[in-house]
């Protein structure tokens, strides 16, 4: 092969970059290891982590039951080794469930239109508020106390970067839920979007309707965020909404320390020219067959550059993938039936506790133990192999007495019933 | 043109429908344990309003139809597994699969990012480690894993330049771009507050120090390079454009998307580099996935490292710990600490590897791509004379004049059983083709490649109709895409 390049030793093919940028020693890198070796160090890793332990942690996280078939479909070659489908001929699998992916968006979150994912929830947060932006021309933002305090300080970076504005209001402290005459004193005319949480970082179910009725009056955009999306599969979807943009971890994503997950922007057909990141389209091929591809691609940055609607390139297609085979496993019957577990489990765990708010709660609710602190009950909890709540004094000092619990499907009463007795 | 061959539609295979298409009321493919609790009335604990009656049209279909849909669907794709994938700038290398496995080891997949850090140590280490040999492959003092993608690494980078040049008391007003550069490059620069400012490239394709000199002001907040360069060719004046830069106070930003031509070889840090991301799914092999998902790590010089985003890992008795006191810090770029089964992947691919596999693959990379080149100039006119590193640009003008352009060739490609390159990138390149094949192709396979593409070639010479309506041998004939934008179908409706 050398020699059909006209080349006589290797460090030819790179001799003609300046000496000064050459590596001139080894990489600081110990050498290669063998399948077996490099297994060994992850479970060595993996060991040093909770490994059987029961977990009552939520907070954005979800741990759900993942069926087999998302990880088999998703470890086929085809779809795992595949690059984003710009050549539809041979990209067609992965168009069509994209198309499926945008269609079960839609279905659950009552939306006209939603694209292919974005990375993450938090991510999306930013992405919808510089959508509103766009449509109505204002330049500050209403973030509401009890969104996810992650996702508000990743909008807090975009917003300080780009130079915008965004406010708080806050919460009734009886219900966990926004409070609306707050939200309603600082809506003004300059105000692009007002941004709420259903259910809330609390797990509180909000009324969703009245603070869109509010926005709306005041010319904003009501953009409505979920984290838990399993939550969709009983709630009634935000149809009041401007813009929904939530996370589907709970979808068959293993929490993974965090990531990757796959986000989601669904809005209203007359937005679609300013939606973020790819949308796969319907259409037909040269035979008259229906067939899909990427459109309306002058949106993005590869053809419309510093103009384009966002940044985002690569998106979390394989992950979303997953969650679209986990939406078909569990169906219209199933995801059902998955919520209405979550929240009978989750109920069961807070009777007799100490909650901190009395809105309607799904799957996730603040307790206040009477006799513990929320560190002191964690550290009781760990000596039984469970990890507990989420202290929320980190990021809500008013509530530094208390934590935030989630059960799932998966959470056991056996383990419940440890939970209750010592966060009484 | 009617199909000459073709792959026989009527087959069920062939033809799957949507799943919405194939539910039937009442189908299911779940299974939930009975309730160990009591169950409770939705309408009560919700309130009634609060409680959605049916997802309408949400697919009711069970299992063997679920796996056999998507397993049909799979087969309409083409993967790496499959073949060569010479998408330039995407690096599409191999996907080992031990990575997918490590990646889903119980400790690591089900690690809570707030369970405590005492439980945390395993996932904390890996960050560390892969933190440690990120900074030595860069040439960089400190890196974050925090960033999702490229583009979001990009963004990351752009902001710690902002952050630092404001505690310099000034931000400054523009990005400078290089016509060559990707469109995330502007376009991150435009979120991030920035105007963008773009340079024309010289006759080679590089940056002009030139042109370079006359644009750099106090204005300018950094320049954005890709080096290697999107046309595959190592801006050989890069010392000399980073002083002209720095001597201005000016940052120099690059985009590692093109890492696999240097690592091992040539660090950024050592060329003048003041911040850069890296796409961990390309240079360190993790899959694609159909578009993701990808991890963005960014490297920094230490006058940035103050800004980067937290938390950040700190070893404090033996222990790791999340440090969230960090008063520069732009902030948080992500919720939790980055897509973390992507890092697994990273490592697992940069241990088996070690410091001297990971040089040898470099430098293969860049001896298929000049294999490529040699094997394909005398049929198609090389974009430029520039030495190519990992990936060679050619141009379509001599088969422009039979009426093929590069992107009927690419869908004429599909027909030899190969992913097309990359098509029209970068646009100061006259209907251009890129071609990137990654170290881990056998010569076998980058023959076969170059003699399909000498056939089309001689193809576009003595039929160059057939030529422009290809494919003609794949299920889906060449597809419509001016009409999926002007009357856009985005989801199925019943």
């Amino acid at each position: 092969m050398l020699e059909a390049c006209g080349l006589s030793d290797l460090s030819e093919l790179y001799a003609h970059l300046p000496a000064s940028a050459l590596l001139d020693r080894a990489l600081d890198i110990p050498k290669g290891l063998s399948e077996y070796e490099i297994t060994d160090y992850f479970t060595a890793q993996a060991a040093k982590n909770a490994d059987g332990y029961a977990s009552f942690l939520g907070a954005g996280v979800y741990s759900h039951y993942r069926p087999v078939l998302c990880d088999v479909v998703v470890s086929r070659g085809e779809f795992l080794t595949s690059y984003t489908p710009y050549q539809a001929e041979i990209a067609q699998g992965t168009l069509t469930t994209i198309f499926e992916f945008q269609t079960m968006v839609c279905q659950l979150t009552g939306m006209e239109v939603a694209n292919a994912s974005m990375y993450d929830g938090s991510t999306a947060v930013p992405e919808a508020a510089m959508m509103a932006l766009r449509i109505t021309g204002r330049s500050s933002f209403l973030a509401a106390a009890n969104l996810h305090p992650e996702y508000r300080q990743v909008l807090d970076t975009a917003a300080r970067n780009a130079q915008l504005h965004v406010e708080s209001f806050g919460y009734d402290p009886k219900t966990g839920r926004i409070d609306l005459a707050d939200l309603e004193a600082k809506l003004n005319g300059g105000i692009a979007c007002v941004i709420l949480q259903s259910p809330n970082f609390f797990g509180v179910v909000e009324d969703v309707k009245a603070a869109a009725d509010l926005a709306h009056k005041h010319g904003a955009l009501l953009v409505m965020v979920f984290s838990e999306a399993v939550s969709l599969g009983l709630l009634e979807p935000p149809r009041d909404a401007d813009i929904v943009v939530g996370e589907f971890q709970s979808f068959a994503i293993s929490p993974s320390y965090g990531g990757p997950f796959a986000g989601i922007i669904a809005t209203r057909e007359k937005y679609i020219r300013q939606i973020p990141g790819r949308l796969a389209g319907e259409t037909k091929d040269a035979d008259g067959n229906r067939a899909f591809c990427l459109t309306l691609s002058t949106r993005e940055q590869h053809i419309r550059r510093e103009k384009a609607t966002s940044n985002i390139c690569t998106n979390q297609a394989l992950i979303a993938l997953m969650a679209t085979v986990f939406m078909s496993v569990y169906g219209k019957q199933g995801l059902r039936e998955l919520a209405q577990q979550n929240l009978a489990k989750a109920h069961y765990l807070a009777a007799g506790l100490n909650t901190r708010f009395n809105g309607p709660f799904f799957n996730e609710f603040v307790v206040t133990p009477k006799s513990r602190t929320p560190e002191e009950a964690n550290a009781a909890l760990l000596e039984k192999k469970i990890i507990g709540g989420l202290p929320l004094g980190k990021f809500f000092p008013e509530l530094k007495d208390s934590l935030l619990l989630c059960a799932t499907e998966m959470s056991k009463r056996a383990d419940m019933d440890v939970v209750k007795e010592v966060l009484l | 043109m009617p199909k000459p061959l073709g792959k026989i539609r009527p087959h069920f295979t062939q033809n799957e429908q949507l799943l919405f298409e194939l539910s039937r009321p009442g189908k299911t493919g779940y299974q939930l344990p009975e309730l160990d609790v009591p169950d409770v009335d939705a309408a009560e604990a919700l309130g009634a309003g609060n409680v959605r009656e049916a997802i309408e049209d949400f697919p009711e279909v069970s299992e063997v139809e679920v796996i056999r849909h998507f397993t049909r669907l799979s087969t309409w794709n083409y993967g790496i597994d499959l073949g060569l994938f010479p998408l330039g700038s995407c690096t599409m290398k191999y996907n080992p699969r031990i990575n997918e496995a490590v990646a889903r080891i119980a400790g690591l997949a089900w690690a809570h990012p707030y369970q405590p850090e005492s439980l945390s140590q395993g996932a904390m280490e890996i960050m560390a480690v892969l933190e440690h040999h990120l900074g030595d492959i860069f040439g960089m003092d400190e890196v974050t894993l925090q960033p999702a993608a490229g583009a979001h690494g990009e963004y990351t980078g752009i902001m710690l330049v902002r952050a630092y040049l404001e505690s310099q008391g000034n931000p400054r007003k523009k990005v400078l771009c290089p016509d060559s550069a990707h469109g995330t490059n502007p376009a991150t620069a435009m979120i991030a507050g920035y105007q963008v400012e773009t340079l024309k490239s010289n006759g080679q394709g590089m940056i002009d120090p030139a042109v370079l000199a006359a644009a750099v002001n106090e204005d300018v907040a950094a320049m954005m390079i890709t080096n290697p360069n999107t046309v595959g060719v190592f801006e050989e004046n890069i010392v000399q454009i980073a002083g002209i830069l720095h001597a201005k106070g000016a940052q120099v930003y690059m985009d590692g998307a093109n890492l696999n031509a240097l690592v091992g070889v040539a660090r950024p840090g050592d060329f003048g580099v003041d911040v850069l991301h890296s796409n961990l799914h390309k240079t360190f092999s993790t899959p694609h996935g159909g578009g993701g998902p990808g991890a963005g790590a960014v490297g920094v010089k230490s006058h940035l490292a103050p800004f980067l985003p937290g938390p950040r890992l700190k070893k404090t008795d033996g222990q790791w710990t999340w440090n969230h006191d960090l008063p520069q810090s732009i902030g948080r770029v992500r919720a939790y600490y980055g897509n973390f089964g992507v890092l697994v992947r990273a490592l697992a691919y940069i241990m088996a590897h070690g410091g001297p596999g990971l040089k040898t693959a470099t430098i293969d990379a860049l001896l298929n791509a000049n294999y490529i080149r040699a094997r394909l100039k005398d049929y198609f006119q090389i974009a430029y004379d520039a030495p190519s590193m990992h990936e060679c640009v050619f141009e379509d003008t001599k088969q422009e004049k039979q009426g093929a352009r590069t992107g009927d060739i690419a869908k004429r490609l599909i027909d030899y059983g190969f992913h097309p390159y990359t098509v029209s990138f970068p646009m100061i390149v006259h209907g251009a083709m890129m071609i990137e094949p990654t170290e881990t192709e056998p010569k076998a396979e980058l023959d076969a490649f170059c003699d399909a593409m000498i056939a089309i070639a001689k193809e576009v010479e003595a039929e160059p109709e057939m030529v422009k309506h290809a494919p003609h041998l794949t299920r889906t004939s060449r597809v419509d895409e001016v009409s999926a934008a002007r009357k856009p179908v985005v989801r199925w409706k019943p």
